[in-house]
């Protein structure tokens, strides 16, 4: 069988010219597209230099001289450089990408199961949903959202004191920032071995079910587990566990974490749009399992709970994962709209105020496009990962 | 691989190929009819279409005074609004001839945009705006206030520059356009609002309770507002600044709107060289020599623009200041024409 197909490769086919000038073209194909690359960069070049702009990335470790509202990492205004502004967009815009992939496939996924639902209500609702967000377009609803977050808050004076220290007012949310004493580590470590221990707990059960066919139950067990020992580790060392509560200033609300209604807009937003789109790649997934396979799975006695879980979902997940990691794609890129309502995020710092100080435009465009390039493959990167982790292994 | 290598000299040369832009301005303006003037959109005073959608303010007036001089007809102008954030790049790929748009002359922007400032009409500084409810009456009592601020300003630098040499905090919103900083200004957003004292007035009054908002007292920076060109082009950018010191000189000399035509007939000889009616001041900038004529003729002196825009004659009532003639103790001082 295997000789037969041999005999047929294209390299023994009398053919062999034409092969040779295919590769030839190809070659003189990418020497030209190069050639124009390299043309086009040092005429570009040459007219900046006429034009008398800088150019170059000189700037990057020049004082950058402007405020960022929200920084996860330490950022002064008159010490710190272009570059780590850069950075700080640049983590703005991976925790919002990742906050708001995070609860659009919970929401995706619960609309798109809820739409397929046998009650008549809860279907249309979800239908309803889904039209409705996905047809309008994702720049008003975040000026909607944003408005209609800032709006609804109340100002600074009338701010909202909440449960266990928390303020809410427009100028965002404060809440309590827990602050870690000394040994807090040990607890730590507690939560790591408790999971561990848990896994193999969990590995054992599975053999010996194969094994005996017996169902072991250990959630309750895994719970204790992985609650209690910490729990009690951080009780031994005495809850070295305090929180830093905010206060109200005269103009703004002091220390704790703040949420920005900036950030909860965006993430609001992305979220509610996204997870319109995810509800239908969820929806065809699920549409996509014969009704064969549940029609069997129940002939086998499994229970319905069961056969989602074990039957139907798996089944689904490999028509979901392509369309879904498109999905996350677009909200990371989508979540550049930030800078219409004023979110720190890496367009708004990096492509706003960093390009227009340092007037580089060439440049500071280019890198933007290099780090959504970069952080987009590398997101497909993981999904096709899980994608054949979870791909049907033929026997 | 002959023809390869023409199409591919085509193909760059298309791309990124030297202008006509870069070099000859004024020919390239001529060829198309119209100046492409960048301008601001959206500040009331500098640079705001009215409900009819015709251009109107300060730094408009500028552009339209520009085209006069070129075509002698005000209209043959094509305004484009930039943001702040835009508008050095627009100019530096000749999407715009000149930026007219209430900008900074820094030297960052100077020397290192590619960018020539050709003459400062309007001497400014930064101030702020608050809500009269808030109680406060300076920027010093402002430690740890949230202020809203348009991104890509001088203003944005300024702030941090102020709030730290006087050791207070601050918490800064950053908005793309300053529509959205006003905005979230008046949502509350932000304890006040920052830019140029003179766009301050202007945003006022935009707001829906003018009364509700107060500007403080304080002044924190330099602001220089000039019109803007590429460098390079220096026919150009005389014609530019040029544009700007007939206007002064013209106020100078007493030359208006109204009596230019009888001001031709002048034994002075500075207002006859002014108006071309001696010497060839004119042609030497590549213009007619009644360049200056046709600037007053449609647009007036710059007291006439300033007072009609900014000043007395508008809703913003910005009195002249620094911006009064040197001979009345401001700093705006024309060069003589001769």
């Amino acid at each position: 069988m295997t000789e037969k197909i041999q005999g047929l490769l294209p390299q023994d086919l009398p053919h062999r010219p034409r092969r040779i000038g295919g590769i030839a073209l190809q070659i003189a194909l990418i020497v030209v597209i190069a050639g124009l690359a390299y043309g086009a960069i040092l005429d570009l070049a040459q007219n900046l230099a006429r034009a008398h702009v800088a150019s170059g990335f000189g700037f990057w470790n020049n004082t950058a001289g402007f405020d960022i509202s929200q920084t996860l990492i330490s950022y002064s205004p008159s010490t710190s450089s272009f570059g780590r502004a850069f950075w700080v967009g640049l983590l703005n815009t991976l925790l919002v990408a990742a906050i708001g992939i995070v609860l659009a496939t919970v929401l995706g996924f619960v609309v798109g199961i809820a739409r397929l639902s046998r009650n008549w209500l809860v279907a249309r609702l979800a239908g309803g949903y889904v039209e409705l967000i996905r047809n309008v377009p994702l720049l008003l609803q975040l000026l909607f959202w944003y408005n209609a977050v800032l709006k609804s808050l109340p100002q600074l004076r009338g701010s909202v004191a909440l449960p266990g220290g928390g303020i809410l007012n427009n100028r965002g949310l404060f809440l309590p920032r827990p602050e870690f004493g000394p040994h807090f580590a040990a607890a730590l470590i507690a939560l790591v071995v408790a999971i561990a221990v848990a896994i193999v707990l969990r590995d054992w059960a599975r053999r010996r079910r194969e094994r005996t066919g017996r169902q072991i139950r250990i959630v309750w067990p895994v719970l204790i587990l992985v609650c209690g020992l910490p729990l009690a580790v951080l009780a031994l060392v005495g809850f070295p566990l305090g929180f830093s509560v905010p206060h109200m200033g005269r103009f703004n609300v002091s220390g704790g974490v703040e949420i920005l209604p900036e950030f909860a807009a965006l993430v609001l937003a992305l979220t509610v749009y996204t997870a319109a789109f995810i509800a239908e790649v969820v929806r065809a997934g699920v549409l996509a399992v014969p009704a064969g396979q549940t029609e069997a799975a129940q002939a086998l006695g499994l229970r319905s709970a069961a056969t989602l879980r074990l039957v139907v979902v798996p089944q689904a997940m490999r028509v979901i994962m392509p369309p879904l990691t498109s999905q996350y794609l677009n909200l990371i890129k989508n979540s550049s709209l930030a800078v219409t309502i004023g979110y720190p995020d890496l367009v708004q710092v990096f492509a706003g105020s960093v390009l227009n100080i340092t007037g580089q435009a060439v440049e500071v465009i280019a890198i933007t496009m290099a780090v959504y390039l970069a952080i987009s493959l590398f997101t497909s990167l993981l999904m096709n990962l899980y994608a054949r982790a979870t791909a049907i292994v033929e026997r | 691989m002959k023809r390869l290598a023409t199409a591919m000299t085509l193909a760059t040369v298309a791309l990124f190929g030297p202008h006509a832009a870069w070099a000859q301005t004024l020919g390239s303006i001529k060829d198309r009819g119209e100046l492409i003037c960048g301008a601001n959109g959206t500040l009331a005073g500098f640079g705001l279409p009215d409900p009819q959608g015709n251009w109107t303010g300060f730094d408009v007036d500028f552009c339209r005074a520009i085209a006069a001089a070129i075509f002698n007809d005000p209209t043959k102008v094509k305004f484009v609004p930039l943001t702040a954030k835009d508008r050095f790049t627009a100019l530096q790929s000749g999407e715009v001839d000149v930026l007219s748009r209430n900008t900074s002359w820094t030297q960052s922007r100077d020397t290192s945009l590619g960018l020539d400032f050709t003459a400062v009409n309007f001497y400014d500084g930064q101030g702020f705006m608050v809500r009269k409810s808030l109680k406060v009456s300076s920027a010093l009592e402002l430690n740890d206030a949230a202020l809203c601020v348009q991104q890509g300003t001088t203003s944005e630098l300024n702030l941090t520059d102020y709030f730290r040499s006087n050791h207070m905090g601050l918490k800064t919103v950053t908005f793309a356009t300053g529509d959205e900083a006003l905005k979230a200004y008046e949502s509350g957003r932000c304890d006040a609002y920052t830019t140029d004292s003179s766009a301050l007035y202007g945003e006022r009054l935009r707001l829906p309770e003018p009364s509700q908002h107060i500007v403080l007292p304080e002044i924190i920076s330099k602001e220089p507002l000039s019109p803007a060109v590429r460098h390079g082009d220096n026919q150009w950018s005389d014609i530019v600044r040029w544009t700007h010191f007939a206007m002064v000189d013209a106020e100078e000399l007493g030359v208006t709107k109204a009596n230019v035509d009888e001001k031709l007939k002048s034994s002075d000889p500075e207002t006859r060289r002014l108006l071309g009616s001696e010497g060839q001041y004119g042609e030497a900038l590549g213009l007619t020599n009644d360049w200056a004529y046709r600037i007053i003729k449609h647009i007036g002196n710059y007291g006439e623009s300033f007072e009609r825009n900014v000043g007395q004659g508008s809703p913003l009532k910005i009195v002249r200041g620094l911006n009064a003639l040197w001979t009345k103790g401001g700093l705006q001082y024309g060069p003589p024409i001769r």
